[in-house]
Order: C-alpha cells, then structure tokens, then sequence
C-alpha cells in the first residue's frame, strides 16, 4: 500500500460497493428451493410415525406411496391423469389463446379496445364456478361441458395481462418502427409481442393455475373418469391416502406448469441480461 | 498533485468483460474540486470506468477510493415518469418543506422554476437533462460524475448546458469527472483533460489554456490537436467532434 492510498483514506475515501452481481452456484438455489416441500414432506412423516395424525384424518407418507403403486398398478390412476391432463390442455389452450388475441386487439387497437373491453370486463366479474349449471344444461356431460369451463376460467388473467402488457408498449420504439414502413401486423409481431412477453408469461401462470382449479370443479360435479373422479370415489369409501395421492397430484401439477413457464422465460427472452431475470431486488 | 487532498484515487485498476481486459492497469487521482475529463473513442471503456466510480459496477482488481457521496447524470435523463419534476429532484432525500425549498432552488439554477410541477414525460431533451443535473446538484457531491450528458442534445443546447455545467461546478466545487466525446467541450470545461486508449490512459495534462477558453486561441487549438491525434484523428482542419 502506497502512502498516497493512505493518504486519500486518511482523506475520507472509501471504495465504492457495487452490489454483487455474481450468480449464485446452480446448486445452492436448487438446494434451497427444494428445503420448503422437504420440510414439509418431514413434518408430515414425523406428525404420522407419533400418532398425532392418524390414519383416518390422513394417511402417512408410505400409506401414501403403496396407494401411489397400486393405483399406477392397475392402470387407474394413467388414465385418470391422461384424461384430466387433455381436459386441462385443451382448456388451457382455447382459453389462453382466446385471451390472448382478444388482449392484443384491446390493447393495440383503440376501436378493439373500444368495442371489446367493457363487454370482457362485464364478463369478467361472472364467477366462472356459476356457469356450471349453465353449461351442463347447454352441454350435457359432455367433454366440451368440462373444456368449456376451464378455457372461460383462463381466459381472463390472460386478457388482462395481454392487454396490459401490450398497452406499456414503448410508444417511442412503435413509432421508429412505423416510420421504417413495417406494418401494423409487423409492429405487434415484432416490438409488440416480444415486449410484452413478461405479462404473457405471467398471465399464462395465473391461466395454468386456474385451469387446474377450474379442471377440479369439473370433474367433482359429474365424470367418470379422471382425477376428480378418483377424488369422488376415494371420498366415499374414506380412503384418506387415494385423497392424498389426488391432491399431490395437483401440487405437483402446478410445480410442473412454473417449471414450464420458468424454462419458457428462458427460451423466448433470450435477450434478458440473467441478472434481471433474477427480479431488480435482488 | 500529491499536495492536495484526492477526491479520487485509483491505482491499478482492472475490469474484465470476456477475456478483454476494457480497463488495464488504469492509475489516476482527481483532486477536490477539480474538473477532469475523460476523452476516448467509442466503446474504451469511459462508461466503465464511470460506473466503478459509482459504485454501479465492480473493479477487478486494483484500489478504487472515493468520496462517500457521489451523484451520477447518465446519458439519457432517466427520470421516474411516475413523478413531477420536483418530486424527481428531490427522490430519497427526506421529506418536508426544507427539502422542497433546496429541491426548487436547484431546478431555479438550471433554469427549470417554472416546470417543478410538470410531468417529465412533457419536458423538452434539454428540459429533462437539466432536471437530471437538479437532481445530481441538490444533494452536494463531493464527485460528480457525468456521462456524456450533452450528447443527446442539439448544438445550441449543448452550448447553453455547458456553460450551465461550467458555472455550476465553479460555484458548488464538487470534484467532477466528464466523460465525452466532444474535445472542444472538454477543453472548454475542463482543469484537465486524459484521453483512455486500450485500456489506459495515454495522456492526462492540466489545460492552460486562459479563461474564457476561446476555440481561436492558438493554445486551444494546439491542445485540441494534441487530444484528436490520441483519438486517432489526423487532420489539420479538426471536426468539431469524433464519435
Ligand atoms: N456488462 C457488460 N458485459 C460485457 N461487455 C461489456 C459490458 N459493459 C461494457 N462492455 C464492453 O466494454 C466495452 C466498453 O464499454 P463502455 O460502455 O465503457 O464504452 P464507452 O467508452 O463508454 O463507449 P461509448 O463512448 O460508446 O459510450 C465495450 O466494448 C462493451 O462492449
Ligand atoms: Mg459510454
């Protein structure tokens, strides 16, 4: 250390802190997000093997893990999970895709908003769980009853986010592009859609999320087969672990639908410095 | 140099991107109160070294000190849209009264008294930069730190904001490092001037040059030739500025 550096600290310099932008070892953010379900997972085994939960209030996790190998065994629960998992799909899809067209019109075009945006926020309000009767006298108990439902229930946190996120479109960057000559459908395919791509992915969370619940109300009114299905039939013969299998099934559902999202960030914004990825806070 | 007391002291300073080394090996001091600035062709590594100074990047290697209060003015004014004028130049500095007196006294000196109110999305470019500089003034740095914070703006406006910036400094003496393009404005502002090449700076000098400077002034122009050669530009008829 030269006298001139001690000289400036003696000065009341000090060395300016830059956060640290270092990414955390993949390891350890792994390590800590699976420390919640594992806890969870032993305060559960635990309250079990003491007695304080018992079986017919819910059963423990090795209950739990035969009712898991008898019902793959006899093939009950592929079906079960092929069938609920189309219905949510199609949903899902119709859903969302409706949403999100009807988001970007609303959001980009004035007339669009205009015409649409009071009609979808009217009907927004409807709790999608009070159309049930309606589509069963429409529909029947029929698969499009059931897909019906869940493409009504996600298709409104998907206008919302779509249209929203559309409408903070950086006006400055649309008009440069306007003056290159692109077209409107160039403008929203290029500047448009990339840029409101965080909404999207946030609305489709909150889309997935709700297809699942929308999926459950569905199939626990009138089916024959699927999840809800099991559920029902599991509730009357008191079988507390087919029970818990179901709802696993839904808790790792809505894992799987996040993890999906999250690598579908990765993909589709490429562009996205990892550090904002990681949320500004942070 | 060594007499006065630093508001800067960098000693072999280091900044990797990749494997480039932007910054290598960069030794400097900027005494208190002194206006240094910083030449370079695009793409050296002025912002970098700008934004250790500010502590919104990290060095390295080497020893970086600097005064604990420091205030940025970025090339584009960066003003919260969700907040008026005043409401911006005064963002986290404590509430009340006094602070919106300091805050409107600040907007007065650049000029801007009659827009504390406005939104900054209505500001003119010139408008808004000059906000910005409120906004680095009023909380007294003891290093003021300015990127190129008239490139964005027309010629007659630049005139006018260096001179604002000029006059400024004179009068709250911050120690203040200017990055630019512009070599006139350089000389025009600045105590002294060092042009960054490759990772180093390859001259830093005191301009003599007599106040008011006067582009016509043989001084100035031999030193405006001097900085364009380190730039890389050979001319006898120098351009106004390089990019
Ligand atoms: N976060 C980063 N990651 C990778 N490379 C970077 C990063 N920031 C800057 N660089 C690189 O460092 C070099 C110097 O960048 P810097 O912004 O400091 O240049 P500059 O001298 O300010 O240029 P200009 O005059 O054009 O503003 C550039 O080549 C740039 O590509
Ligand atoms: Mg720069």
């Amino acid at each position: 250390m030269t006298t001139a550096t001690e000289a400036a600290r003696a000065a009341g310099l000090v060395a300016p802190r830059a956060r640290a932008t270092a990414a955390r070892p993949r390891g350890l953010s792994l390590a800590l997000r699976t420390l919640g379900p594992v806890a969870l997972l032993a305060a559960w085994q635990i309250s079990s093997a003491t007695g304080a939960l018992t079986p017919d209030v819910l059963a423990s996790p090795g209950q739990v893990l035969q009712a898991v190998q008898e019902l793959w065994g006899n093939g009950q629960l592929a079906d079960a999970l092929s069938t609920s998992l189309t219905r949510a799909a199609l949903g899902l899809l119709f859903g969302a895709g409706a949403g999100l067209v009807l988001g970007v019109v609303t959001g980009f075009f004035r007339l669009g908003e205009e015409l649409l945006d009071s009609a979808v926020q009217v009907l927004r309000t409807v709790p999608f769980l009070a159309l049930v009767p309606l589509f069963m006298v429409w529909f029947g108990i029929t698969e499009t009853a059931k897909i019906a439902l869940i493409g009504v229930a996600t298709s409104f946190p998907m206008y919302v986010s779509a249209s929203g996120g559309v409408r903070n479109t950086d006006r400055k960057l649309v008009e440069a592009m306007r003056s290159f000559g692109l077209s409107r459908w160039a403008v929203v395919r290029e500047v448009v859609l990339p840029g409101a791509l965080p909404a999207l992915l946030s609305g489709l969370r909150l889309s997935m999320t709700l297809s699942v619940i929308a999926l459950i109300a569905a199939e626990e009114i009138n089916s024959t087969e699927g999840i809800g299905y099991l559920m029902a039939q599991a509730q009357n013969f008191s079988r507390t672990d087919v029970l818990a299998v179901c709802i696993l099934i839904y808790g790792l559902l809505g894992l799987a639908a996040d993890g999906a999202v999250r690598v579908l960030e990765r993909v589709l914004m490429p562009w996205r410095p990892t550090g904002a990825r990681q949320g500004a806070g942070r | 140099m060594s007499a006065t007391t630093p508001a800067v002291h960098l000693r072999g300073l280091r900044r990797v991107f990749g494997t480039r080394a932007v910054l290598d090996g960069i030794d400097l001091d900027i005494a208190r109160g002194e206006f240094l600035a910083l030449l370079g062709a695009s793409g050296t590594g002025k912002t970098t070294l700008l934004r250790i100074l500010g502590a919104l990047d990290r060095a390295d290697q080497g020893t970086v000190l600097v005064p604990p209060s420091r205030t940025v003015v970025f090339q584009e004014p960066r003003l919260i849209p969700s907040k008026r004028v005043l409401g911006n130049v005064t963002v986290g500095l404590p509430r009340g009264a006094a602070t919106r007196d300091t805050g409107r006294r600040a907007l007065a000196e650049v000029g801007l008294a009659d827009h504390a109110d406005a939104w900054p999305g209505t500001l003119s470019g010139g408008e808004a930069q000059r906000a910005a500089l409120a906004r680095a003034l009023v909380r007294e740095p003891e290093l003021l730190l300015l990127d190129e914070p008239f490139a964005a703006l027309d010629a007659l406006t630049r005139l006018r904001m260096q001179d604002l910036v000029g006059e400024l400094c004179r009068k709250h003496r911050p120690a203040v490092l200017l990055v630019t393009h512009d070599v006139d404005e350089a000389i025009r502002l600045a105590d002294r001037v060092a042009v960054l090449r490759d990772g180093a700076l390859v001259r830093d000098e005191t301009v003599t040059v007599e106040r008011p400077r006067d582009a016509a002034d043989p001084e100035f122009a031999a030193l405006r030739r001097r900085l364009l050669a380190d730039l890389g530009v050979h001319q006898d008829t120098a351009p106004q500025h390089v990019n």
